[in-house]
């Protein structure tokens, strides 16, 4: 599936109305997480926008792909997406986290249809991906299944018991995408709890890895190919991500994980103006 | 006496033919498996002793060994039913629901998808493996669940019917299951509905005084102090509370009012088990004296089953006093 470079800009402009979305919808919960989604953007647009086989109009379409979301608190990036690919209107997203509201905190599968699972506890996303791609493959099903998950919650057991159960059924139809941007709540992942080597420990658990920039949308979709052609081994692409990408104020900022514009930290910007700001960067930075 | 409509074995009181409850489940599984091939058995392990290893052999390709993992063995399931399979995860209850309960409410009850889990070796009937393999918290774990209907069969041919039912539920099940061999009470001919709660001994002639409810196979102990209590001219009713959520509050609450007494019998903690789900319905509609026969926030230790039931306030004798000790209570009340 080569694509052209009209593509790729097209995508990269659905990320950066995902994103502003993503700001203006966090802004109007006052709480939610801004970091993971904005760092998600560009692989979630090229995910709708070309990769999943899916129907905004039938989300139970029964051949769609899945696209298990294994980290639900990055859910505003996936409901912003959502949105963008016309399962809802836009003006849905100013709901988040409101009672009576469709997009919850973190996504429940019975609420919002199109959502696969119900997610926010960490860890367990990959073992209920590698189910579902394993009861597919028993009925000889052809979607894929691709479970989205982060590098914090590398540090759940739960994770490497799904990885070494992926790993023993050769579960091909399985692609992991794993949002490399080094935080968690507390910190850098390396001084919270070193993850590396992540590349190699995924290798040993018998499993195909690509390292990819995730903000390269012609890399991920390359990668999504070439793991279809990977017949042996469920497929890793393990996303090098700048948290927070599209605002150069809060990248790589950790203390941005979970606080919402006109909550976080204020040492740059004051709270009242950070919605505002924050959306003027993003229009600045554009790829 | 035997209530006639429950068509109890007739052995019951004289040598019963003994199987434990997992047993049960072993050959209702192979039969749930036969009736609808959506059904996977998935194991941690513990294929044999939790009896899946009947369903292995039965349907090969429909058997998922995921390795010592219980956390894996609840996602993966899930995963499994939300595609539209239907899975019976077998572990011990210690650790499935003990280890991976977190797992188990957020992806199977919240998701809403119809995962059967199987909690084998529960209460401290278990015996020599000691305290850390003897669960007796799990049905408060799942009972306090949404969505989660909570069943304990009192032996092997319960068990096998209450296996059969569960795969056709549709929703999230737990399943309790001993270890030992243990008194075949029921027959083919007892009825089982989940829900349903079964009378099986009243008295004969006399009014009952109390209404024992038990569950597990702490069922035929009740049925033996019955006998006993008949004996000693007291008259019991003895109902096998099979399911515990959703509780047959209607039985319950009729029986209670008719003995004006209660003793719950189950091997688990008090807090949180069948007692706690009776006393909160009759708190509410029907308030009555009450005893609890069951583990006293304790942990167990190791040696034989019959020590531990014994030992642990949970045999016949022990069965026999709580009802006097309501009894006496019902009379200082009046």
């Amino acid at each position: 599936m080569a694509i052209t470079d009209e593509e790729v800009k097209n995508i990269e402009a659905k990320a950066l109305q995902i994103r502003k979305t993503i700001i203006e919808m966090l802004a109007e919960a006052k709480s939610g997480h801004t970091s993971g989604p904005l760092g998600m953007a560009d692989i979630f647009a090229a995910l709708y926008f070309h990769i999943l086989k899916h129907d905004p109009k039938n989300p139970d379409w029964k051949d769609r792909d899945r696209l298990f979301l294994s980290n639900g608190h990055i859910c505003p990036v996936r409901y912003a997406t959502m949105a963008h690919a016309g399962y809802f209107p836009v003006e849905e997203c100013m709901t988040l986290r409101k009672f009576g509201s469709r997009l919850q905190g973190h996504p429940e599968r019975n609420i919002l249809p199109g959502v696969e699972t119900t997610s926010g506890p960490l860890g367990s996303g990959l073992s209920q991906s590698a189910g579902y791609a394993y009861a597919a493959r028993m009925d000889e099903k052809n979607f894929r299944v691709f479970c989205a998950m982060s590098d914090g919650e590398q540090e759940e057991g739960n994770t490497w018991e799904g990885a070494m159960f992926a790993g023993k059924y050769r579960l091909t139809n399985l692609v992991g995408i794993m949002d490399r941007n080094n935080i968690q709540i507390d910190g850098n992942t390396e001084d919270i709890m070193p993850l590396e080597p992540l590349a190699d420990k995924y290798r040993a658990f018998n499993w195909h890895v690509i390292e990819i920039d995730g903000h390269n949308i012609a890399q991920f979709i390359a990668a999504c190919d070439e793991a279809k052609s990977i017949k042996e081994k469920p497929t890793l692409i393990l996303a090098h991500t700048t948290p927070g990408k599209g605002i150069p104020t809060i990248e790589n900022d950790y203390r941005w994980h979970g606080a919402p514009p006109g909550k976080g930290p204020t040492d740059k910007i004051p709270a009242e103006s950070q919605k505002e700001i924050f959306l003027k960067e993003l229009e600045e930075n554009k790829i | 006496m035997i209530n006639p409509d429950a068509k109890l074995a007739e052995n019951i009181f004289d040598k019963p033919d003994m199987a434990s409850t997992r047993e049960g489940f072993g050959k209702g599984v192979v039969e749930a498996g036969g009736l609808d091939e959506r059904v996977v058995v998935l194991t941690a392990d513990l294929a044999e002793s939790t009896q899946a290893h009947h369903f292995q052999k039965a349907f090969p390709e429909r058997f998922i060994q995921v390795g010592v993992a219980e956390q894996n063995l609840a996602t993966v399931a899930s995963g499994m039913a939300n595609y539209g399979k239907i899975p019976f995860i077998t572990s011990y209850a210690a650790f499935n629901p003990g280890r991976n309960w977190e797992q188990i409410r957020t992806t199977i009850a919240l998701n809403n998808v119809p995962v059967i889990v199987c909690g084998m070796h529960a209460g401290v009937s278990v015996g020599p493996d000691g305290a850390t393999h003897q669960a007796l918290e799990d049905i408060a774990l799942m009972r306090s669940i949404p969505r989660f209907t909570v069943i304990s069969a009192c032996d092997f041919e319960e068990g096998r019917k209450a296996t059969l039912a569960a795969a056709k539920l549709g929703g999230p099940v737990y399943m309790r299951w001993g270890r030992e061999k243990s008194p075949i009470t029921t027959t083919v001919d007892t009825p089982f509905e989940i829900g349903k709660a079964n009378i099986l001994w009243s008295p004969e002639v006399k009014p009952p005084e109390v209404a024992i409810f038990a569950t597990g196979s702490l069922v035929h102990n009740a049925l033996l102090a019955a006998r006993e209590l008949e004996r000693q001219e007291i008259a019991v009713t003895v109902t096998n509370v099979h399911t515990i959520k959703p509780l047959d509050d209607e039985t319950i609450i009729s029986l209670a009012r008719e003995a004006g007494a209660v003793v719950s019998v189950e091997e688990h903690q008090v807090t949180g088990g069948l007692g706690s789900a009776i006393a909160e319905v009759l708190a509410r509609e029907q308030p009555t004296p009450m005893e609890f026969v069951g583990m006293h926030d304790k942990f167990g230790q190791s040696g034989t089953s019959t020590e531990l039931i014994e030992h642990y306030g949970m045999g016949v004798k022990s069965i026999v006093e709580a009802v006097k000790k309501v009894v006496g209570r019902k009379i200082q009340i009046k």
